[in-house]
């Protein structure tokens, strides 16, 4: 089974999020970049499972520049077999999903698996595009996938419930809570990674965004809380009532 | 030319969340000075989809099959893509839902129509197309321009409302060719009968304070009081306190209820970037220096297990 798992490259959930250029650009001051945790924690990890079940491989695929190589060499001490890094800014959604798809419309891939969205443009998008682009179904939100020959029972999230869905290889899912649980790289990992392959092909020319940001801004401010007494709690009903209007 | 928005059907039913995509495109459809049209695919009552006048739908096309009742993506993407060709739309609006976050991005990669994901205001119009999202999962906001021809919006839930204007939308059907479908729907598990967590308006949320799952008895209620849904830190969905679908924080579901309660939950910047844009956030919490006080409009400074059944008790006497 050939397993394409796509990752990218984030601000640490714990980033002080502050913008530069006139609120035109993210400020990177001080920003520790990580691996965007559901592309980690759930789609690799259970692409990795997949294929400690039943052979076959997994490859990563990135696209940006040099600086993404780390968040690479930890997904392959997690355990993908090899990685593509598709050297380019990635511009937008539509520019990351294109050439993804470029890539991998000539290899053949089973199972293609991106993580639920990223942590820091939130679109939940790429794996839609992806499929769309590769003409595959989709599945988004996906909390449980099992493989029997080429056939999957995936388990998708949907309004107020789940569905159980049969879907024949080859595929596209995005990987939500519950697919697979976090692994930490142990010390093994991290030798074997540094000899796995991490091949960087430019990327496609002819493709190009077609959004892109304008501005930035903080969320706006909230006023001050206002303390209600432990022993008032009606005060508190009564303000959420007729202050707040939200009851 | 025309704005299209995006009919989600369940049980022959207009989903809740549609008629706020509808509120959305008729509001943008003004702005451009033009039309809303709403696209319905699948089985539905034709009343319902008349009602959808009432949000400034001037129309609703009917795409009467029930193969499309089941969303396989790849499968409605290319119907919404021809019917938006036929009705010459420019914009098409989606749920920033599970549905639109399976549909938006095909639609966008087919009709290379570049797409923003979790817009919270109309397009700004003027001599371009910029629409502002939430970023860094609630800690900033993006004005994105979209640069192509047609457009793609998904708008988060609860960002916009449901706009009620009057009237009634004329319903045309409409054929199309639709594939065979490569995806079985094995089984449909309804978790419960309470309201799903993405579509609330008012949320109840508890975390590690409760110090057990047997002590979510109150939080339940309350929920039920308010007819609200249950939400839960991470901390509690990791130790299977509650389930998963109930995490909401930056690596769970990001929410924006018109009420947030948060019981015994310190307020991590993590779980602060999934609930943040909620429009009230009314905090309790036993120790004041809890980081969520500085993000609340309201604080009790008190023992949950003292504060949580004397709101109920309130709460109660107000819902007589």
């Amino acid at each position: 089974m050939k397993i394409l798992v796509c990752i990218s490259k984030v601000p640490d959930t714990t980033s002080k999020i502050a913008f530069t250029d006139n609120n035109t650009k993210f400020s990177e001051d001080g920003v520790t970049y990580i691996m965007n945790p559901t592309d980690e924690w759930y789609a690799l990890v259970r692409g990795v499972e997949l294929k400690e079940a039943h052979g076959g491989s997994v490859t990563v695929v990135c696209v940006g520049d040099s600086s993404n190589d780390q968040i690479i060499r930890k997904s392959l001490a997690i355990g993908a077999d090899d990685a593509v890094r598709i050297d380019a800014q990635p511009d937008d959604s539509y520019f990351v999903a294109a050439q993804i798809a470029n890539y991998a419309k000539e290899q053949g891939f089973d199972v293609i698996i991106t993580g639920k969205e990223t942590i820091n443009y939130n679109g939940s998008v790429v794996g839609g595009m992806l499929a769309e682009l590769l003409d595959l179904p989709y599945v988004a939100l996906v909390t449980k996938m099992d493989i029997a020959g080429n056939e999957a029972t995936i388990e998708r999230e949907i309004e107020g419930g789940k569905e159980i869905l049969s879907v024949p290889t080859p595929f596209v899912i995005s990987a939500n809570k519950g697919l697979a649980e976090q692994r930490i790289p142990n010390m093994r990992g991290i030798m074997a990674a540094r000899k796995k392959p991490l091949n960087v092909i430019p990327a496609d020319a002819g493709i190009s965004a077609n959004t892109s940001v304008v501005s930035y801004s903080a969320p706006p401010a909230r006023t001050a809380c206002k303390y209600v007494d432990a022993d008032n709690v009606d005060e508190l009903i009564r303000l959420l009532h007729e202050e707040a209007k939200a009851i | 030319m025309a704005v299209i928005a995006y009919i989600e059907l369940s049980g022959n039913k207009v989903k809740k969340a549609s008629l706020e995509t509808a509120s959305y495109a008729a509001a943008t459809a003004q702005k451009l000075g033009t039309e809303a049209i709403g696209l319905a695919l699948g089985s539905a009552d034709a009343s319902e989809l008349e009602a959808l006048g009432k949000y400034g739908l001037s129309k609703v096309v009917h795409v009467n099959n029930a193969q499309l009742d089941n969303l396989d993506s790849r499968v409605q993407s290319k119907v919404v893509a021809d019917q938006m060709n036929a009705l010459g739309g420019k914009v098409l609006v989606f749920s920033h839902n599970y549905t639109g976050k399976a549909l938006a991005p095909r639609l966008s990669a087919r009709l290379n129509a570049g797409l923003v994901a979790g817009a919270v205001a109309l397009p700004e119009t003027d001599g371009g197309f910029v629409v502002e999202k939430t970023a860094f999962s609630g800690k900033g906001l993006a004005k994105v321009s979209i640069n192509s021809d047609l457009k793609v919006i998904s708008i988060g839930p609860n960002s916009f409302g449901v706009k009620e204007v009057g009237g009634s939308a004329a319903v045309e059907t409409a054929d199309a060719a639709v594939e065979a479908s490569s995806v079985t729907v094995k089984e449909t598990v309804k978790l419960s009968d309470k309201i799903p967590l993405s579509e609330a308006e008012l949320v109840v949320s508890a975390g590690r304070g409760l110090r057990g799952p047997e002590n979510w008895g109150m939080v339940e209620e309350m929920a039920d009081i308010l007819g609200a849904a249950t939400a839960c830190s991470r901390a509690v969905s990791d130790v299977d306190w509650r389930p998963h679908h109930e995490h909401v924080g930056q690596t769970g579901l990001a929410i924006s209820p018109n009420l947030y309660i948060a019981i015994a939950i310190s307020g991590a910047i993590q779980h602060l970037a999934g609930v943040s844009s909620s429009k009230t956030i009314v905090v309790v919490n036993k120790d004041p220096e809890a980081p969520f006080f500085k993000s609340a409009d309201y604080g009790i400074v008190g023992d949950a297990f003292d504060v949580v059944p004397k709101m109920n008790a309130a709460l109660k006497k107000l819902k007589g």
